[in-house]
């Protein structure tokens, strides 16, 4: 299973038969799933049903105890750090907004840039005129071009939340995990998230874990629904949330 | 790009820390050597060489910033690296000794012959010269840092584990140190130096050249500390300090960033500990007492811990009531002033001296800037970025 000659799958992303427990309790049970290139897939499910978990193992924090995670078909991504992982073009956005508060808008968008990031590399660093238009473009992007020198401690919850997009693709990655976007967003913010996602998936691979029914309804991609670590049903919105065993869990019995 | 306020701000207490250490750094040692003693403005020798110590804690107290205040490394076992430059550059000035010692050795220093030791154990060759010594002032702590902070850093201990694991690592090497058979003068440590370079450690001339180097030492320290935290690697060293796995996630090996600034850290000290050992004529285990690297600490606290200046300054002050209350009927009492001093500092200045004063001034500007740009606004309509409250 982990020697791999070539390409063994088309899938950006394919996980199968993944197995997590923690302490005797099963995070993640034979879950089973694959992204192809320029998909965007919403992930939903109560909570426990391992999302989070699953994006930890895809970006290398947790280590599977069984199971087989490729990237693009070659890489086996439970055998890399999350540093490597990054390198290799995983980016992640974290439930709760993690920015680096102390520095500016502009500042956080240029840790993120995937330029050289080793010692000797951001030791001797020059700004050079492509970087601050890749910046440029995203504070754009992102509509915060008129706050680029404020600390970003100082930004309101959502703003937050949209720059810590805004650097996922200053890192300019393949695939983009998104975890919870409009958590604590206003109805116009979370269309805006919407709209700016559904932007982003013209060049990128998209996965996205949210609560909100009618943001996922927005979007209007293929869902995958997770319970006890394991996938429970997979299709449209309307598909899966007429699923009855769907229903069973989200409701109780 | 528009430079942000508060390195200009830095920029500006920067230019001001120089120009007054270099000064200090002058005309001490001028006044000290060239007014007649009893003058007024003459400063004794004894003040010269307290001051000299000062300008060697002020470096130590930079390096414990520059990762404390900076990368959220919290070393509580710096002194040990201090001290390692101190015994090398002991080791150099016992060796210069000669045959001028009290046994007449012209190899062995006193405390081996009077320990009976047939040879001068390999670990001492080369101290002889100068350049070696001064070369192993910067290799021994900052090898020692590289080990620990390979092991500490790979396998991701963090926060108060780490500053435990420091605080056993001095401790450590004190009891080490104050053994008989390890070579290094047990609690004795090295002690009755004669000269330097050919120059009488005790000379007016040879005290105020030393202090002068510290002060340059200190200046050097503190411009390359501020060249790292300016360039882009002091931002993804405050971003590590901040969000350390939001770092890794955006792919900067947090490891490798901690294991140089680590050991930047402790070559730092280690200079501070060489130049401060021919000042104070004597190193013992004692400086690697934890409860030293633990005051040091305190003084990057109580000055303003990630501003540099504050680190150097704060070194100074509580050195400086040190000095004043240990010697007044006092005495007794000055480390419950100490340990009240940190309290104090952490509930009313958690920033430090510097800090405070910084915030004060920032939100100073911050108003004038209102100000101005609500009258800019009138005129052009457009207005700036507002800082936050």
């Amino acid at each position: 299973m982990s020697v791999m000659e070539g390409r063994t799958t088309s899938a950006l992303l394919y996980l199968d038969g993944v197995h997590v427990s923690f302490d005797g309790f099963h995070a993640i049970n034979n879950l089973s799933l694959t992204l192809e290139p320029g998909e965007m897939r919403a992930i939903i499910g109560p909570n426990g049903a391992g999302k989070t978990t699953m994006m930890d193992i895809i970006t290398g924090k947790t280590k599977p105890d069984e199971g087989t995670v490729l990237f693009d078909g070659m890489t086996d991504l439970t055998r890399l750090d999350e540093t490597r992982i990054a390198e290799l073009g995983i980016g992640r956005k974290f439930q709760k907004p993690t920015v680096f508060e102390s520095q500016t808008i502009e500042d956080n968008l240029l840790l993120a840039l995937n330029v050289d990031h080793s010692v000797k590399g951001t030791l001797f660093w020059r700004g050079s005129r492509d970087e601050s238009e890749r910046i440029d473009r995203v504070l754009e992007t992102i509509r915060l071009t008129d706050a680029r020198n404020r600390l970003a401690g100082s930004l309101s919850h959502g703003q937050k939340q949209w720059l810590e997009i805004g650097m996922l693709l200053a890192q300019d990655p393949k695939l983009l995990l998104v975890d919870e976007p409009v958590a604590g967003m206003t109805d116009v913010e979370t269309h805006q998230t919407a709209e700016l996602l559904k932007e982003i998936n013209k060049e990128k691979t998209v996965m996205v874990v949210e609560h909100d029914m009618t943001f996922v309804r927005e979007l209007g991609v293929k869902v995958t629904c997770l319970h006890e670590g394991t996938v429970l049903a997979e299709g449209t919105i309307d598909q899966v949330s007429s699923n009855e065993r769907v229903i069973e869990v989200y409701l109780g019995r | 790009m528009t430079p942000h306020v508060l390195t200009r701000s830095l920029d500006r207490s920067a230019t001001i820390f120089l120009v007054v250490v270099a000064a200090l750094g002058v005309l001490i040692p001028l006044s000290n050597l060239l007014l007649p003693a009893g003058s007024m403005f003459q400063v004794p020798t004894y003040l010269v060489a307290l001051f000299g110590k000062y300008a060697c804690y002020a470096i130590l107290a930079l390096s414990i910033d520059l990762i404390w205040g900076y990368c959220g490394i919290l070393s509580l076992g710096h002194g040990a690296f201090f001290a390692l430059g101190g015994y090398a550059m002991g080791m150099y000035l016992m060796r210069q000794i000669g045959s001028r010692g009290v046994y007449g050795n012209p190899i062995l220093p006193d405390f081996m012959v009077f320990l009976n030791y047939p040879s001068l154990p390999w670990y001492w060759y080369g101290f002889d010269m100068f350049w070696f010594a001064a070369l192993m002032v910067l290799v021994v702590p900052g090898l020692l840092a590289f080990c620990f902070g390979w092991l500490a850093f790979r396998s991701r201990v963090t926060g108060v584990y780490l500053s435990i694991i420091t605080q056993a690592m001095t401790y450590a090497l004190l009891l080490a140190f104050f053994r008989n058979d390890f070579g290094f003068g047990g609690n004795n440590g090295l002690t009755d130096f004669k000269d330097i370079l050919g120059f009488n450690v005790q000379a007016d001339g040879t005290r105020a050249a030393l202090f002068a180097l510290s002060c340059l030492a200190l200046i050097l320290a503190f411009l390359i500390c501020r060249a790292v935290v300016t360039s882009k690697l002091g931002k993804v060293l405050i971003a590590i300090r901040d969000a350390e796995s939001r770092t890794r996630f955006l792919g900067y090996r947090v490891e490798s960033y901690k294991l140089f600034v680590f050991t930047l850290s402790a070559c730092m000290a280690g200079v501070a500990g060489a130049l401060y050992v021919p000042q104070v004529g004597i190193i013992n285990p004692g400086e690697f007492a934890p409860g030293n690297s633990i005051e040091a600490v305190i003084w990057v606290a109580v000055g303003g811990r990630g501003t540099l200046v504050g680190a150097a300054l704060g070194a100074v002050v509580v050195n400086y009531a040190k000095t004043v209350f240990t010697s007044g009927p006092l005495a007794p009492y000055w480390l419950f002033m100490l340990g009240a001093l940190f309290i104090l500092v952490t509930l009313l200045l958690p920033k430090g001296i510097i800090g405070t004063f910084n915030a004060w001034w920032e939100g100073r500007k911050a108003k004038q800037v209102t100000a101005n740009a609500e009258s800019a606004d009138l005129e052009d309509g457009v207005g700036e970025p507002k800082p936050a409250e």
